[in-house]
């Protein structure tokens, strides 16, 4: 990535300008999903693609979350490589056969000689208003299943280089994007570039306490980050990118030199990634440098409520994690 | 009656306010009551629109255009159960939820008016899940043999939903006294119907289930209440489903959060406008010398201080109570959900009442 030609766009321009750039330079990639075409799709991600691409290849469909998937997975046994957008995370759930019952498991069941190259773009996560139906965080359940990569960007040049990256990926792969962070802005290049999967990003170096994090919760913590810079904490935030396959190495190297961590996460706490990622921790050799437990902070464990008091509480704030790495930064002390 | 798969659509009343089949044998009341929550729906769904362009309620499905649909409950029972999407809440209101009720719900409240007695399951949201519902209950009520009907409502883009196809499968194959109802509006958000199936109408799908299907005019009251009244009789006698397809318009957005003038011809509203569900009901009642203008006009101010009356009900809850959510998850709260309640309420500075 060069520093010419950088410009400040927002994360879901970003996300545009790689479906395009990729799309230009590869036939075999084609989008299907609800409303994508004329209205752009619902969040408007595919804004004007269909103009430029034609129908053919940006594929509004009926409302068949199952079909899409079913279809993708047919598509991607083809050679072609679909990416296909689910309106909201939320309506995996009935895309889920497909996904978890086929398109991770036809490598394994055709003894190898099949591949799946399809991305399922899925804006995730609450902040909107959406309430239960439509503001979950299911990454947990796709991390559960072998044979799926899971991506979460959370800044808009990783959202570009992340997508060229699943989408050259011979694997499925889930990408999620957070509806909160669609109108963030950042410095992206203008050109075609990828950032390779399974690499976690330090996005910003500290010495007192490790913040793992990801999607939303890496602008969170780094704002909390600056927050606590003004008591003299000095934080470390490790951006994973990728869920699965996880940079284990970058999160116990770091870890190791902090001697402290907290693990953030908008999804509900009870079995979700935090536990994995406090496991590998724990099983490491970061393990006999840990001066305090391992923290987690996650979403409660209830639905996403409707009123917005209570959705606000219901998952991690800047002041949480304020608060959270405030007490740890003192643990063991 | 039409019975399915004649290309005619049923009507009562035409386009223009002609009456070209049997009109319901109703006394003159309960036709004007008709008319009565034909109005109450389309000013309801004007102040609610207008109450989210101010801030003051949340994400809101507009209904103008499918006011016939309270022709749905309108021949109802009270036992008989009632589950719809976002734009069925004019046949719950017919049933018997209340105003306010479905205003709470649309403002974050978890509604203390919402009468369990009424038999309608809250608005779905998530598209055709109620349809197997519906399908489930009524076998349960057959099961249980009991004489009622279990009435699931859905849209055209549910209709693509695989749990849409297997509903129409279990209520054949179970012979569930269910009718299932497709408000065909035209529109699944920016995807117009022929692009959503290749089969001309919805209601071609009945027969390849073993379903009796039912085409009607969903702009025309009357034919709407006739044909439910008989899909109803059909279920109560122990003869099984029917599915109704209503050929209705969305006059406006999906919902708020969507501006139709992007992806839809302004002729085509045009011409839907001219086929106005209200205007040609009001037109059959004031040419039978049902309602006179003046009535009308007195009709429309009563409805107009009821829905008022509700939004000021409303306006002057207390903030809902925030302590309460956590008691909806489980049947009993588990230990760490009772810690993580104790945690979110101190953090809110909230008084546990």
């Amino acid at each position: 990535m060069t520093q010419n030609g950088n410009r400040e766009i927002t994360y879901l321009e970003a996300v545009r300008e790689g479906l395009i750039l990729e799309m230009r330079q590869d036939p075999e990639v084609f989008l299907l999903g609800e409303d994508i075409g004329i209205y752009g799709g619902a969040f408007g991600v595919t804004r004007g693609m269909l103009e430029e691409f034609g129908p053919e290849r940006i594929r509004d469909t009926p409302i068949s979350e199952a079909a899409i998937a079913g279809a993708a997975t047919g598509a991607a046994l083809m050679g072609m490589r679909p990416i296909m957008e689910i309106m909201f995370m939320d309506f995996l759930t009935i895309s889920m056969n497909q996904l978890v019952n086929q398109a991770a498991k036809i490598r394994f069941m055709f003894g190898g000689k099949a591949s799946i190259p399809m991305v399922v773009r899925a804006p995730a996560g609450s902040g909107t208003g959406a309430a239960a139906q439509h503001s979950q965080s299911l990454e947990a359940w796709f991390i559960h299943t072998p044979g799926i990569k899971v991506v979460a960007p959370a800044t808009a040049a990783d959202a570009k280089g992340l997508l060229i990256s699943a989408i050259r990926d011979n694997n499925p792969v889930i990408f999620m994007e957070h509806k909160l962070l669609y109108r963030t802005k950042g410095d992206v290049a203008e050109e075609l570039y990828a950032i390779p999967l399974g690499k976690a990003d330090v996005k910003r170096e500290g010495s007192d306490l490790t913040i793992v994090a990801y999607s939303i919760m890496v602008p969170r913590a780094l704002e909390a980050a600056e927050q606590l810079a003004e008591e003299g904490i000095n934080i470390e935030v490790v951006d994973l990118r990728t869920l699965k396959p996880l940079d284990e190495k970058t999160i116990i190297r770091s870890v190791s030199k902090t001697g402290r961590v907290l693990i953030a996460h908008e999804a509900p706490r009870t079995g979700g990634f935090g536990g994995e990622l406090a496991a590998v921790i724990a099983g490491s050799e970061a393990f006999d440098y840990l001066d305090a437990p391992i923290r987690r902070l996650a979403g409660r464990d209830i639905p996403i409520p409707y009123n917005r008091t209570l959705e606000r509480s219901t998952v991690p704030q800047v002041e949480d994690i304020v608060a959270a790495a405030r007490t740890l930064a003192q643990e063991g002390r | 009656m039409p019975y399915l798969l004649t290309e005619e659509v049923y009507q009562v009343v035409n386009h223009d306010g002609k009456v070209v089949g049997q009109a319901p044998d109703l006394p003159g009341e309960d036709l004007i009551g008709l008319y009565r929550w034909m109005v109450l729906g389309r000013e309801f769904s004007d102040r609610m629109l207008a109450l989210q362009r101010q801030g003051r309620t949340g994400t809101f499905a507009p209904l103008r255009g499918q006011e016939a649909s309270i022709g749905i409950a309108a021949p109802l029972q009270q036992e008989d159960w009632l589950m719809g999407s976002y734009r069925e809440i004019l046949a719950y209101f017919v049933k018997g939820v209340p105003l306010l009720s479905i205003m709470e719900d649309y403002s974050g409240y978890i509604s203390a008016n919402y009468p369990a007695e009424v038999r309608c399951l809250p608005m779905q949201i998530v598209l055709a899940t109620q349809i197997l519902h519906g399908v489930g209950l009524a076998m349960a009520m057959k099961y249980d043999g009991k004489p009622s009907v279990a009435v699931t409502v859905c849209g055209d883009g549910a209709s693509s939903e695989g749990d849409f196809n297997e509903a129409l499968n279990f209520a054949g194959v179970y012979k569930a006294p269910a009718i299932i109802v497709v408000q065909n509006n035209g529109w699944a958000i920016s995807t117009p119907r022929h692009k959503q199936s290749a089969t001309e109408r919805i209601a071609h799908r009945g027969p390849g289930f073993g379903v009796p299907a039912y085409l009607v005019d969903g702009n025309d009251v009357l034919a709407v209440y006739k044909v439910m009244a008989e899909c109803a009789a059909r279920a109560r006698a122990g003869n099984g489903p029917s599915l109704v397809e209503m050929i209705t318009y969305r006059m406006g957005p999906h919902t708020t959060a969507d501006d139709p003038r992007k992806y839809r011809p302004d002729e085509e509203l045009e011409i839907w406008q001219q086929r106005d569900p209200l205007a040609r009901y009001r037109r059959f009642l004031l040419d039978a010398d049902m309602m006179t203008d003046v009535e009308d006009e007195q009709l429309h101010e009563d409805v107009v201080a009821e829905i008022q009356a509700a939004v000021e009900a409303m306006e002057s809850l207390p903030p809902p109570d925030l302590n309460q959510h956590f008691d909806c998850i489980f049947a009993e709260p588990t230990p760490q959900l009772e810690q993580q309640r104790t945690e979110m309420l101190a953090e809110i500075g909230y008084a546990k009442s």
